[in-house]
């Protein structure tokens, strides 16, 4: 009876040996190419550092005008310009002016890297079933996976600060773009291929005058989903040693500050409100064709 | 009539998953319900072969269902055939690579389709000058004849607006002027009128007809509609079940057709319209009374001939020359098929 009342696990012993030999080989991995990890991703951390100083170097009136000519520029809404502009206002009187710089530097280089990465990939997932059959999973392991869990070796690999922070941020908000990229390839009309293939179209051409431009607003649906995602991995990366709002909404946490961790929790939010309200209204100015607009 | 321009070869083509294995089948006679029945393949095209003549409209004829659509993606080989050959200048296009393929497509064939085809996210002019751009043609050059073009369809105006911005019938005509644009000498149109009501439908045939007139291209125009085939084709083929079941000129058609699946079609149109003189016109015994042009269509004939002497006329073709005589009684009888 006694082998139905606990599950016949593996020995203690047999097991912490496992875990011993799969630790052991991932640390001689890393102290073996950690250094060439750092190198490679050293471009990457000098651009964050020097977007992040630009930023932070640039002068507050400055900044307040480039957010409502970019809020412009994307929603051409009056009332989403001065929304944004009215936030960023708040958010420096309230005295959180540098950690939202801080924050906007690696959201934005996060999202660019998935957007340089990410669409690519779901071009290459969209013309094969066989790669859709592939990354699929793993495009689902990866949003389902708690973050803490990858947080693991990406600090093994490259240790606390930046990069690795950026690279979580990344593995948890890309598989919105790529998905989406793939989807919009996919669902563009058959009708209109078939014509393009008619005048002798080559698929390089088919891919960027026909695919792509159909997919974009798709597209945009998940570069909107990428940045929102990327968003909410603020106060998770702030715990490898990425600077920004999560820090002290991490400060919060441990010391119980109810308003500290509300108003940065806030300034969140705002980021997140004005991304997703420019970026889907351009997204939805770029369709403008499908309701017959000009 | 003049030399063939495409020619259709024993074509062949299966749907489904092991066509190769099923196409003996199909060649030891197998129909399309038993076919479908017994291996779950679907018969698209079986044994056809047609010449298409040069600087002619030919039109392929079928009810839905028939592999009109398949036939004709064959001869710019959007599909694949199962067996067979399609040559276009006696060339052979099955063998062709790729980049050979998409030469013949740019420079020689164009297609008008159905649904239209046409791309959303262009305006008109950009996508009257999109076989241009495929082809890399300047942007100037492309911007001029995309004009040329847009005028000649009568969409002067148009040029910045977008296909979801047009009616049905001024969007063909955008698909027609981008079919136009390229210069092919063959063109292939799917349906193209079939979206279109009535009224609109005429504008476009007669639109067709008078650039034909002036373009002399090799068209190969599918329908579904007898009255546009007659008024379209100067040689019709009839589809059915994938099978070339007839082939010939309108009056061939209406006045002899080869079975009662055709009979039934032609059974309503108005014979009087369609047929003309020099089909019924003997040769034998001369004739030295009154002639008549044998291009008139027998509801033209009916008062002469009743006005004619002996109620007989002679027939004479577009040069003049004699090609012999007909009566009232014979061209009453042709009128009641
Ligand atoms: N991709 C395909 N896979 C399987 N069967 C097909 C495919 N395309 C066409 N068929 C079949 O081949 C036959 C001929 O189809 P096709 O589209 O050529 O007909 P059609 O004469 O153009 O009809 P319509 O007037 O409705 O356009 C039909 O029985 C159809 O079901
Ligand atoms: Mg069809």
């Amino acid at each position: 009876m006694e082998f139905f009342e606990e599950f016949p696990s593996l020995g203690r012993k047999t097991l912490s040996g496992m875990k011993q030999a799969v630790d052991e080989t991932f640390k001689g991995f890393s102290r073996a190419y950690g250094e060439q990890l750092e190198n490679f991703f050293d471009p990457l951390l000098r651009f964050l550092i020097w977007f992040e100083r630009l930023l932070e170097a640039t002068p507050w009136p400055i900044i307040l005008l480039v957010v409502g000519a970019l809020a412009w520029i994307g929603s051409r809404s009056w009332k989403i310009t001065a929304g944004s502009v009215l936030a960023f206002v708040v958010i420096g009187v309230l005295d959180m002016w540098e950690d939202t710089m801080a924050t906007l530097a690696i959201i934005s280089v996060a999202t660019l890297l998935c957007i340089a990465i990410g669409i690519p990939i779901g071009i290459l997932m969209s013309r094969s079933d066989r790669m859709q059959a592939i990354i699929t999973p793993i495009l689902d392991v990866m949003q389902t996976i708690p973050s803490f869990v990858y947080l693991i070796p990406v600090v093994m690999l490259l240790g606390i600060g930046k990069v690795p922070g950026l690279i979580a941020v990344c593995i948890y908000a890309i598989p919105p773009i790529v998905r989406l990229t793939n989807l919009g390839i996919r669902l563009v009309d058959k009708d209109v291929l078939e014509a393009a293939d008619a005048f002798g179209t080559s698929p390089w051409q088919k891919l960027w005058g026909v695919q792509v431009p159909l997919a974009l607003p798709n597209i945009f649906a998940g570069i909107n989903q990428t940045i929102m995602m990327a968003l909410s991995m603020v106060v998770i990366a702030s715990m490898i040693g990425v600077k920004g709002l999560g820090v002290p909404v991490l400060r919060a946490i441990s010391n119980q500050y109810l308003a500290l961790g509300l108003m940065n929790g806030l300034a969140i939010v705002a980021l997140a409100i004005i991304f997703d309200r420019v970026s889907q209204t351009y997204g939805k100015r770029l369709q403008a064709y499908r309701q017959g607009g000009k | 009539m003049s030399q063939s321009k495409v020619q259709i070869k024993n074509l062949y083509k299966i749907f489904g998953k092991t066509p190769k294995k099923v196409l003996a089948q199909v060649k030891a006679g197998m129909g399309k319900p038993e076919l479908l029945e017994q291996t779950g393949h679907v018969l698209g095209i079986q044994n056809v072969s047609l010449d298409i003549p040069e600087k002619r409209i030919q039109v392929v004829m079928g009810l839905s269902g028939s592999g009109k659509s398949t036939l004709i993606r064959h001869i710019n080989r959007l599909i694949e055939p199962t067996d067979g050959q399609i040559l276009i200048d006696g060339e052979d296009v099955l063998s062709m690579s790729d980049k050979q393929l998409r030469e013949v497509r740019r420079k020689k064939t164009s297609m008008v389709f159905q649904k239209f085809g046409l791309l959303p996210h262009r305006k008109v002019a950009e996508n009257v000058g999109y076989g241009l751009e495929v082809q890399g043609v300047s942007s100037d050059e492309i911007a001029k004849r995309a004009q040329h073009w847009i005028d000649r369809v009568g969409l002067t105006g148009y040029e910045n607006h977008y296909p979801g911005q047009l009616s049905g019938g001024m969007q063909q005509r955008v698909g027609l002027a981008r079919a136009l644009a390229t210069d092919a000498e063959i063109l292939l149109m799917d349906e193209a009128f079939s979206a279109l009501d009535p009224l609109i439908r005429y504008d476009m045939q007669s639109i067709l007809l008078e650039l034909q007139d002036e373009l002399h291209k090799t068209i190969i125009f599918i329908t579904h509609d007898l009255d546009e085939a007659l008024r379209l084709g100067d040689k019709i083929a009839i589809l059915r079940d994938g099978a070339l079941i007839q082939e010939g000129t309108a009056p061939q058609i209406v006045l002899t057709p080869a079975d009662d699946y055709i009979a039934d079609f032609t059974k309503d149109i108005n014979r009087g319209k369609v047929i003309r003189l020099k089909a019924l016109a003997a040769a034998g015994s001369p004739y030295d009374g009154a002639m008549i042009d044998g291009s008139t269509v027998l509801a033209d004939a009916l008062l002469p001939l009743s006005q004619a002497p002996d109620q007989r006329l002679g027939v004479t073709d577009a040069n003049g020359a004699y090609l012999g005589a007909v009566t009232l009684t014979q061209a009453i009888a042709a009128l009641q098929g």
